[in-house]
């Protein structure tokens, strides 16, 4: 996932060099002998051919395109931030940010849930944070609630950001997300279907929702690098 | 078309009434992500004729019956603005409208890898804000690029271009006049890196020969407006900010 970043480095550096090249649909990459197609890539006449536009990149002979923008895909054990759709007696449909609802089956919820109780613990609108437990191949997703940490969101604000900014937005090993959990004073969740949740006191909030709106309007990591550093320093003198 | 063979439409010099030389384009202009609030976007002049593309989706189709359990189904809605002619157009669907919303979806389909989204919709929308002949050449141009700038993955892009006939002459991208009293048009929906036909509509008529040269200019004119699309594309995520 972080291949995404080197393409973006290099051209916030103007120098797009002959691997990280931008690529457009129907392009074609290259020849296809002893390598793979990767994700947005196809083979075809012994050719790569991209399907999307974005940044292109090879890896232990596995050429891929890494989109610049793309729709959330649900994959399972993403960790998801959604919002109640829907109650039935004996389930939940959570809308997730995909292009189709998530289920919640209650014996997967974290409480003891009678049936016909659903409403009791969740009802429509409600934000909960969740694992995706499965996605079969007609995009049918079940949720689980069962897990550390994975419960009903009570407090704080949930923000949206594009899908591909996610990687930006926490760094390697979840680097940049800490520095700005530090520097507000926020707690943060940064879920994988492209929605923050953020939850701190309402003037650290408003600090750390003005950051995800930075990289939302400029979408480019060194600015928003330097929007978090700037922060830090504010932060450090007090 | 047909019934105006005594109009002139070449000038003594051998170019067209607007100055063009036969194989000749109008000037293109394209630029990506115009509308915030669409998943991809991208607004096409060609000529005088001003198309806006905006793409939503992949979502869940609805009503459940048009959903396929295989593949994603497009919905592609062409659209001509009241105000974009001199006669005022009644808004809202017509026979001409719902051809070509049929004809750019179903070209749109043999692109987009519609396999990987079972049972969703990709929703296409196609607003003509202002016409001058080639209105769905535009339209399915301004489609495929708001559909690579929504991110969904296609084998290849499209490029409607279209040529014509006039005074017995073979020309490229007919304008309004050439249109209305020309011999015929051949629009065609162009892959533009393997050259395949993705639709292919004619009015009027031509010969073998004729029909052989007009696809020639057409595969000409598909590579230029294919290099301003990747362009537009580009520029929207190279350029400006740092």
């Amino acid at each position: 996932m972080s291949s995404g970043r080197v393409g973006e480095k290099r051209m916030s550096e103007g120098q797009v060099g002959a691997e990280q090249r931008l690529v457009t649909p129907g392009m074609v990459i290259g020849p296809s002998a002893g390598k793979r197609a990767g994700s947005g890539t196809i083979a075809e006449n012994n050719e790569f051919i991209a399907t999307r536009v974005g940044w292109l990149n090879e890896q232990n002979d596995v050429v891929s395109v890494q989109p610049i923008n793309s729709a959330y895909m649900p994959r399972s054990g993403d960790l998801i931030i959604g919002f109640v759709a829907e109650v039935r007696n004996n389930l939940w449909f959570f809308d997730v940010n995909g292009p189709f609802q998530a289920l919640l089956p209650m014996s997967l919820a974290p409480w003891k849930v009678e049936f016909g109780s659903t409403r009791q613990h969740l009802g429509i609108g409600d934000a909960a944070l969740a694992r995706i437990q499965e996605v079969d191949e007609t995009h049918n997703m079940v949720l689980t609630m069962k897990g550390v940490g994975l419960r009903r969101l009570n407090e704080g604000a949930v923000v949206s950001i594009p899908v591909n900014l996610i990687d930006t937005l926490r760094g390697n090993n979840n680097a940049m997300v800490s520095r700005i959990r530090d520097a507000t004073d926020c707690r943060i969740i940064v879920g994988d279907n492209g929605r923050v949740w953020i939850h701190g006191d309402a003037a650290n909030m408003q600090i750390a929702r003005n950051l995800i709106q930075t990289l939302n309007e400029e979408g480019h990591k060194k600015t928003f690098e330097g929007a978090v550093q700037a922060l830090e320093n504010e932060r450090g003198e007090h | 078309m047909g019934g105006y063979g005594d109009v002139k439409l070449l000038r003594d010099d051998g170019k067209r009434l607007d100055g063009r030389a036969i194989d000749e384009m109008r000037p293109v202009t394209i630029e990506a992500g115009v509308l915030p609030a669409a998943d991809g976007s991208a607004m096409v002049t060609h000529g005088l004729n001003v198309a806006v593309a905006a793409v939503y989706g992949p979502m869940e189709a609805h009503p459940r019956k048009i959903q396929r359990q295989d593949r994603a189904v497009i919905d592609v809605r062409y659209n001509m603005a009241p105000f974009s002619t001199g006669d005022r157009i009644r808004p809202g669907f017509n026979r001409r409208s719902r051809e070509i919303s049929k004809v750019t979806a179903e070209s749109l389909e043999s692109v987009v890898l519609v396999e990987r989204y079972p049972r969703s919709k990709i929703r296409v929308e196609i607003e003509i804000l202002a016409a001058e002949a080639g209105t769905r050449c535009a339209g399915i141009t301004a489609a495929s690029v708001a559909l690579a700038d929504a991110g969904i993955p296609m084998r290849d892009m499209i490029v409607g271009v279209a040529s014509g006939k006039i005074e017995d002459t073979v020309v490229l991208d007919l304008d309004k006049a050439e249109d209305n009293y020309g011999q015929a048009d051949l629009p065609v929906g162009i892959l533009p890196n393997t050259g395949e036909i993705a639709f292919l509509q004619m009015d009027g008529d031509l010969s073998i020969e004729e029909y052989n040269l007009a696809m020639e200019y057409n595969h000409k004119a598909a590579k230029e407006i294919h290099e301003i699309m990747v362009d537009a594309l580009k520029r929207r995520y190279e350029g400006g900010e740092a």
